[in-house]
C-alpha cells in the first residue's frame, strides 16, 4: 500500500506541536485533576492523547482525494498510525527534555517541574520519556487501526466512547437529575469523582448495543417529527412534551444546574437577537452588547435607588417599556450612520460604538448617572404577587423568566423569518442593490433589523440587571459581543434551534465569558477554546451545528445542485413539443 | 400624455460620457426596442431610469412626475421594474420566494403584524403568495409546482431569464424594463420568449422597453425602435426603417476604410 | 497599490427630504461645533494661562506623532491584505503582540546580564528581529491554516474566521507567557535623554520611533514600487484571477503580503516596547483597532496613506482630548479625567471617518472584485 510519508510526518509534527503546546500552557497539569474514569483515565492525558489518535486516524485517511475512497485496512492502516503517534511522541518528548532541562519559568510560567512530571507520569525523566512515545506512539496505531476497521465497529466504538464520556464529564447534572437515585450513582461513580471502571465498560456495551439495535429507528423518527407539516399531531406532541420538560425542569434540578441554566438562557436571549440581525438581515453587529447594556443599566437606573442621581426606583415591569424605547432608539441610532456600509466597515464601526458605550459607561464624567467604576447596586428584582421580589437569590424561580422572554424571542424570530419582513430581508441579505431595485427600502429593513435585535437584547439586559442586583461595566466589554457572535454561528447563523445548540453546547458546557459552565475546569481555556471552534467551524462546517436549511443550501451549493439534478432527472424542462431544453 | 418622458438625459461615469443627451418617450401600450452596438449607453440608460445612478442632467417624468433622483426602490414603488443584463436573481430564495419579495412595495404589513399574526396579516400572505403564483403561470409549467421551493441557483439559465421577469411583474409594474432578456438562449427558447413579450401587453397590460441585440426578436416585438450610440439617439422609428438607416448600419459595422 | 477609484453613488442633487441624510448632517454639525467649541475653550484657557503650557502641549504634541507613527506600522499590514484579499484581518493586532511578547525573552535576557546597557544599538536590534521574526511566523502560519482554504468563500466568512484566529492567539498567548503583565527593561543606553533638535528638547526614545518609522516606510515603499514581487503584489492586488494568468504565483504573492505586514508589526512591537514597556496578552487588541482605524482615514490598500492615517490618529487621540473636551467647559460641559477618554475618542474617529469618507483622505486603492 503506498503510504504518503510526507503527509503522515506532517500530520506526526502538527500532532507533536499541538501535545507541546497543550502542555505548555498548563491544560495537561490542570486538567489532570478531573478523573473520567478511575483510575487510569484523567481529562488531561485525555485532551493529550486524543491529538495522536485523530492524527493517526488521518494519517490512516491519507491525503483527502474526492475521487478516492480510503483504503481500509487495520494493519496497514495502523501502521500509518504508528508512525505519526511515533514522530508526535518524539517531538513531545524532546519538548519535555528541553523544560526539563532549562528553567524557562520565568517567561513561560506553566511550563515548569509539575508540568515536567505530569507528562512523564510520574516515573522520572527517563523511564517516563520512554512511557510517552511509545504511549503516544500506540496511541496513534490505535487510531489508525480504528480507522480500517469496518464501519459498524467504529461507529459502535464512536458511540460508547461519546456515551461513556458523557457520563463522565458531565457527573454532575446526572447526579443532579438523578439525585433520588443515590444508591445508584453511588454504585457506578467512584468516591473522588469519575466512573468506575466497570461502570464504564458497561456503559459503553449498553451504547453500543442501543444504538446498533435502535438507532435506525431513532433517526427515522427525528426525521419525520422534523420534515412532518407543522401542524401534524406528532410534531405537535414533540413540541408540547418539550415544552412540558421545559417548565418541569427546573423543579428537578438543583440550585447550581438551574443557576447554569439561566446564564445559557441569557446567551440564547441575546443570541435570538443577535440572529435576526446577522442571519436573517446580513448585517454584522459587532457591538451588540451596547444594546444589552442599554437594557441592564436602563433597567439598573431606573429600578434601583442607590447609586444613580436619577433613581426614581420604578417597579421592574414599568422600567421593562421604558427600557425596551431606549433600546429602540439605540438601534435606531446605531443603525442610521451604518446603512451605506460595506460588511466589513460595518462590523468595525459597531464594535466601536460598543467600545463607547462602554466607555462613557465606566467615564468619572458619568458617574453620578452610571455608577462609573462602581456600578449601580441594589437592583431590585421582579416583583411578582404572591411570590415576592423574585431574584438570581431563587434561581429555580427566575428562570421561569428567561424562559418566557426566551419564547418571546423565538417566536418573534420564527414569524419574522416566513414573513414579509423576513423576506425583504433575506432578499437585502442576497443582493442589496437588487434588493432595492425590486422595491425593498433596504432603509427600513436595516432599522428594523437594529431595533428589533436592540429590544431583544434589552430584554435580556433588564433580565440580567434583576438578576445579579448590581451591575459594572466590565460585564459589557467587547468579550461578550464576541461570544454572542461564536453562539450564533456554532450554532448555526439563521436558525432558531442552532442558537439553542449553540448557547447549550458554549456556555453550558464550557462557560460564558464571566461564569464557569459544567466544566470548571475549562474556565481558563474557554476563550482559547472559543477561538479554535469558530476558526474549525468556519473551515469545516459553516453553516452551523443546526444550520438553517437555506444557509445550508447556500455554502453549499454544488451538493445541492447535484441534488436537485439527481432528484429531477427525467422531470426535465419540456416545451410542448416534448424536447429537453435544460 | 406620454407614460414615460425623458428629456436631455445625461450622465457620466469618471471621464466616460455614458448617456449624452437623451430624448425619450413611451406611451401607455408601447412596446419599444432600444438597440445598439455594446458601449453605447444602454444598460445605463436603464440604470439612470431605474434610478440605481442619478442622472447629471435632464429629467424624468414618469406618470405625470419628476423622478430623476429618486430612490430606486421608490421607483419601483411608482410602477417601473427591471431586469438585469446579467441575471441578478437571489440566488438561495426559492423560486416562489424570488418572486414574493416583487410583492413587498405593493404590500404593507410590519413588525406588528408579523408579531401579533392579525387576520390582516394572514390575509396579505396568503394574497402575496396567489399573487406570486399567479405570475409565475404565465411561463406555464416551467416555473410552476415543484419548481415553486426550489432554490433559485438550480435552475437552468433560460429559466434564470424566466424568474426574473417573474419577478419584476410581481411589482405590478406600469413600465418594464427588459434587459437583455434573450441573451444566451437558445432559438427555440428565444422564441418563445419573444412570444411571452409581446403578451406581457396582451394580457397582462404592460408597456414594454426591451433591450435587445436579437435582431429578429426586435423586429417581431417592437412597434417602434430606437438606436442609441455613444451615449446618444442615432435614429429612431420602424424596424424597418432602423434597419435600413445609413447611420445604423454604420455604428454598427463602421465605415467602409477610404480606398487610396 | 493601484489606480485610485470611488465607489459610484448616487451623485446629483437630493431635492427629496430624506431623514437620513438630515441625521448624518446633525451628527456632522455636532461633530464640528463640539470641536469648534472645545478648541476655543483651550485656546481661552491657554491665553488666561491656564491648562498645559506650551511644552506639555509640545511634548504631548511629539508623544502622540511617535505613538501614531507605530499606528503606522501596523496599519499597513491591515491596509494590505484588505487591499489583497479584501476583508479586515482581525488578527493583525495579535500578529504585533506576539511580536512583542516574544521579543520581552531577550529583551530580559540581555538586561539581565548587563549586555543590554553595554550595547545599546545591538540590544534595540536583538529586539527587533525577534519580534519581527515571531510576527511574520504569526502572519505565516494563520495564512496558511485559517485564511488560505477560505479563499473564495462569501465576505464575512474570512472576516469573522479572523475573529476566531485572534481570540486563539490572544489566550494562546496567555497560556504559554501568562497573563501578568511584563515590562520590557526601560529603554538602554541613555536614549530617555533629551536630544536638542532645532532648540527643541525631545526625548531620544521618540526621535528614535519615529526614524525608525520612517525608515521602515521607505524600505517599504522603495521594496513595493521598485521590486518584481512588490510589483507582483500590487498586480495581485488590483485582480486576483488576471495577475495568475499573467504568471504570477498568486498564493506566494498572498503569503509575502503576510510576511511583509507581520514584519512591519513586528517593527511596531519594537516601538511599543520604547514607548510603553508593558505587554500582556491583551496588548494587540486597542492597538489593533486603532492601527484599522489608521489604515481606514488614510484609505485602505494605500501605504503613505496608511503611515498618514496612523500619525493622525496618534495625534486625535493624543492631544484630542486634552485639546477639545477640555476646552468645552466654557459652555458648561466639564469632564474630569479627560484621558479617560481616549479611547472613545480614538473610536468616535473610526466611526467618523467610517460614516463620512471611508475613501478614507487619500483615496482607497481595492481590488476589481472589492469595487462595490
Amino acid at each position: 500500500m503506498k503510504r504518503d510519508l510526507k503527509h503522515i510526518r506532517a500530520l506526526g509534527l502538527i500532532a507533536g506541536l499541538s501535545m507541546s503546546f497543550v502542555a505548555g500552557i498548563g491544560m495537561v497539569e490542570k486538567f489532570n485533576i478531573r478523573v473520567l474514569i478511575e483510575p487510569a483515565v484523567t481529562m488531561g492525558y485525555l485532551v493529550l492523547f486524543v491529538m495522536p489518535f485523530v492524527a493517526g486516524s488521518l494519517a490512516a485517511r491519507g491525503v483527502p482525494n474526492p475521487l478516492v475512497e480510503p483504503v481500509r485496512d487495520p494493519r496497514a492502516n495502523g501502521i500509518s498510525g504508528l508512525i505519526t503517534g511515533l514522530i508526535a511522541g518524539v517531538f513531545t518528548a524532546i519538548f519535555v527534555l528541553i523544560i526539563d532541562t532549562f528553567d524557562v519559568t520565568e517567561f513561560f510560567p506553566n511550563m515548569r517541574a509539575s508540568t515536567v512530571e505530569e507528562m512523564t507520569f510520574g516515573f522520572g525523566l527517563a523511564v517516563g520519556l520512554v512511557v510517552l512515545v511509545l504511549a503516544t506512539t500506540v496511541i496513534g496505531g490505535l487510531g489508525g487501526t480504528i480507522f480500517g476497521l469496518p464501519q459498524r465497529v467504529r461507529r459502535g466504538l464512536t458511540t460508547a466512547g461519546g456515551w461513556v464520556l458523557g457520563f463522565a464529564l458531565f457527573e454532575v447534572i446526572v447526579s443532579d437529575i438523578f439525585s433520588f437515585a443515590d444508591f445508584l450513582l453511588d454504585l457506578i461513580y467512584a468516591p473522588q469523582g469519575g466512573l468506575e471502571i466497570w461502570s464504564a465498560v458497561i456503559i459503553g456495551a449498553l451504547a453500543w448495543w442501543l444504538t446498533a439495535r435502535y438507532e435506525g429507528r431513532a433517526k427515522e423518527f427525528a426525521l419525520t417529527v422534523r420534515d412532518a407539516d407543522p401542524k401534524s399531531r406528532i410534531r405537535r406532541s414533540v413540541i408540547w412534551a418539550g415544552i412540558l420538560a421545559a417548565i418541569l425542569l427546573p423543579m428537578l434540578l438543583g440550585g447550581i444546574v438551574n443557576e447554569l441554566l439561566i446564564n445559557v438562557s441569557l446567551f440564547i436571549l441575546m443570541g435570538l437577537g443577535l440572529n435576526i440581525v446577522i442571519g436573517l438581515a446580513g448585517l454584522l453587529d459587532l457591538g451588540y452588547v451596547a444594546f444589552f447594556a442599554v437594557g441592564a443599566y436602563g433597567t439598573a437606573v431606573l429600578t434601583s435607588t442607590m447609586g444613580s442621581a436619577i433613581g426614581p426606583g420604578w417597579s421592574w415591569w414599568i422600567a421593562l417599556p421604558v427600557v425596551m424605547v431606549f433600546a429602540a432608539l439605540a438601534g435606531l441610532f446605531v443603525g442610521t450612520p451604518v446603512l451605506r456600509m460595506r460588511g466589513d466597515y460595518l462590523a468595525i464601526v459597531t464594535l466601536g460604538f460598543g467600545e463607547i458605550v462602554r466607555i462613557l459607561l465606566l467615564s468619572d464624567w458619568l458617574t453620578p448617572i452610571f455608577g462609573g467604576a462602581q456600578g449601580i447596586r441594589r437592583i431590585p428584582g421582579i416583583p411578582v404577587p404572591f411570590l415576592g421580589t423574585i431574584s438570581g437569590t431563587r434561581p429555580e424561580l427566575f428562570i421561569y423568566f428567561m424562559m418566557i422572554f426566551v419564547g418571546i424571542a423565538a417566536y418573534i424570530s420564527y414569524r419574522a423569518q416566513n414573513s414579509r419582513v423576513g423576506r425583504s430581508w433575506a432578499a437585502m441579505r442576497e443582493d442589496e442593490d437588487v434588493a432595492e431595485a425590486i422595491g425593498v427600502s433596504t432603509v427600513n429593513a436595516k432599522l428594523l433589523a437594529f431595533i428589533t435585535g436592540a429590544v431583544i437584547a434589552s430584554f435580556a439586559g433588564a433580565l440580567f440587571s434583576a438578576k445579579v442586583g448590581t451591575v459594572f461595566t466590565n460585564s459589557f466589554d467587547v468579550l461578550v459581543s464576541i461570544i454572542i457572535l461564536v453562539v450564533v454561528i456554532v450554532g448555526g447563523m439563521g436558525s432558531i434551534p442552532g442558537v439553542f445548540v449553540g448557547a447549550f453546547v458554549l456556555i453550558g458546557v464550557l462557560g460564558g465569558p464571566k461564569s464557569p459552565g459544567l466544566l470548571q475546569e475549562f474556565a481558563e481555556y474557554k476563550l482559547l477554546i472559543y477561538g479554535a471552534l469558530l476558526v474549525f467551524m468556519m473551515l469545516k462546517r459553516p453553516e452551523g451545528l443546526w444550520p438553517s436549511a437555506r444557509r445550508s443550501r447556500e455554502l453549499h451549493q454544488e451538493e445541492a445542485l447535484q441534488d436537485a439534478w439527481l432528484d429531477k432527472a427525467g422531470e426535465f424542462d419540456d416545451d410542448e413539443s416534448g424536447e429537453v431544453t435544460s | 400624455m406620454a407614460l414615460l418622458e425623458i428629456r436631455n438625459l445625461q450622465k457620466a461615469f469618471g471621464g466616460v460620457q455614458a448617456l449624452g443627451g437623451i430624448d425619450f418617450h413611451i406611451d401607455d401600450g408601447e412596446i419599444v426596442s432600444v438597440i445598439g452596438p455594446n458601449g453605447a449607453g444602454k444598460t445605463s440608460f436603464f440604470n439612470v431610469i431605474s434610478g440605481m445612478f442619478s442622472p447629471d442632467e435632464g429629467s424624468i417624468i414618469f406618470d405625470g412626475d419628476n423622478v430623476e433622483h429618486h430612490q430606486p426602490n421608490e421607483i419601483t414603488r411608482r410602477g417601473i421594474a427591471r431586469t438585469f443584463q446579467n441575471v441578478r436573481l437571489f440566488p438561495n430564495l426559492t423560486v416562489l420566494e424570488n418572486v414574493m419579495v416583487g410583492q413587498h412595495c405593493r404590500t404593507k404589513q410590519g413588525m406588528w403584524g408579523t408579531i401579533l399574526q392579525t387576520k390582516k396579516q394572514r390575509a396579505e400572505e396568503t394574497m402575496i403568495e396567489e399573487k406570486a403564483k399567479d405570475v409565475l403561470s404565465f411561463f406555464g409549467s416551467r416555473l410552476a409546482g415543484y419548481r415553486y421551493d426550489q432554490p433559485a441557483f438550480a435552475l437552468s439559465y433560460a429559466n434564470r431569464r424566466r424568474l426574473e421577469i417573474a419577478r419584476a411583474m410581481a411589482t405590478e409594474p406600469k413600465l418594464l424594463l427588459l434587459d437583455e432578456p434573450t441573451a444566451g438562449m437558445n432559438p427555440k427558447e428565444t422564441i418563445e420568449l419573444t412570444g411571452l413579450i409581446g403578451k406581457l401587453r396582451s394580457e397582462r397590460g404592460f408597456t414594454v422597453v426591451v433591450i435587445e441585440h436579437d435582431m429578429k426578436v426586435v423586429e417581431n416585438v417592437s412597434d417602434r425602435v430606437v438606436v442609441l450610440d455613444h451615449g446618444v439617439q442615432i435614429a429612431q422609428g420602424s424596424y424597418d426603417e432602423v434597419s435600413t438607416n445609413e447611420d445604423v448600419i454604420e455604428a454598427y459595422l463602421g465605415r467602409p476604410a477610404e480606398s487610396e | 497599490m493601484t489606480a485610485s477609484t470611488t465607489t459610484p453613488s448616487r451623485k446629483g442633487r437630493r431635492f427629496r427630504f430624506n431623514w437620513v441624510d438630515s441625521f448624518l448632517w446633525f451628527i456632522r454639525i455636532t461633530a464640528i461645533i463640539t470641536i469648534a467649541v472645545g478648541i476655543t475653550g483651550s485656546v481661552q484657557h491657554f491665553i488666561a494661562g491656564e491648562g498645559p503650557t506650551l511644552e506639555q502641549w509640545r511634548d504631548l504634541i511629539i508623544s502622540s506623532i511617535s505613538t501614531g507613527a507605530m499606528y503606522g506600522l501596523i496599519a499597513l499590514g491591515y491596509s494590505m491584505v484588505y487591499g489583497i484579499l479584501g476583508f479586515i484581518n482581525f488578527a493583525h493586532g495579535e500578529v504585533f503582540m506576539s511580536g512583542t511578547m516574544a521579543a520581552i525573552i531577550p529583551a530580559t535576557v540581555l538586561f539581565n546580564t548587563g549586555f543590554w546597557d553595554a550595547q545599546p544599538v545591538l540590544s534595540l536590534i536583538i529586539v527587533l528581529i525577534t519580534a519581527m521574526i515571531t510576527s511574520v511566523l504569526t502572519a505565516v502560519i494563520v495564512e496558511k491554516v485559517a485564511y488560505r482554504p477560505l479563499r473564495g468563500a462569501p465576505r464575512l466568512i474570512p472576516l469573522i474566521t479572523s475573529i476566531g484566529v485572534s481570540f486563539f492567539i490572544q489566550y494562546a498567548f496567555a497560556g504559554l507567557f501568562g497573563v501578568a503583565i511584563r515590562s520590557y527593561p526601560p529603554p538602554p543606553g541613555n536614549l530617555t535623554e533629551d536630544i536638542i533638535i532645532f532648540g527643541v528638547p525631545i526625548e531620544g526614545t521618540k526621535i528614535l520611533v519615529i526614524i525608525v518609522a520612517i525608515l521602515a516606510m521607505i524600505g517599504l515603499w522603495y521594496f513595493v514600487t521598485r521590486t518584481k514581487t512588490g510589483r507582483a503584489m500590487r498586480a495581485v492586488a488590483e485582480d486576483k484571477e488576471i495577475a495568475g494568468l499573467m504568471g504570477i504565483n498568486v498564493d506566494r504573492t498572498i503569503v509575502t503580503t503576510f510576511i511583509v505586514g507581520g514584519a512591519m508589526a513586528g517593527v511596531a512591537g519594537l516601538l511599543w516596547a520604547l514607548l510603553f514597556r508593558g505587554v500582556d496578552f491583551l496588548t494587540g487588541f486597542l492597538p489593533g483597532i486603532k492601527a484599522f482605524t489608521a489604515a481606514v482615514l488614510g484609505g485602505i490598500g494605500n501605504l503613505p496613506g496608511a503611515m498618514l492615517g496612523g500619525v493622525l490618529l496618534g495625534l486625535f487621540e493624543g492631544v484630542g482630548p486634552i485639546l477639545v473636551l477640555d476646552g468645552l467647559d466654557i459652555v458648561g460641559i466639564d469632564i474630569p479625567a479627560v484621558s479617560q477618554l481616549r479611547n472613545a475618542v480614538a473610536f468616535i474617529a473610526l466611526v467618523l471617518v467610517l460614516v463620512f469618507r471611508p475613501t478614507g483622505l487619500l483615496g482607497e486603492r481595492l481590488g476589481s472584485e472589492d469595487r462595490a
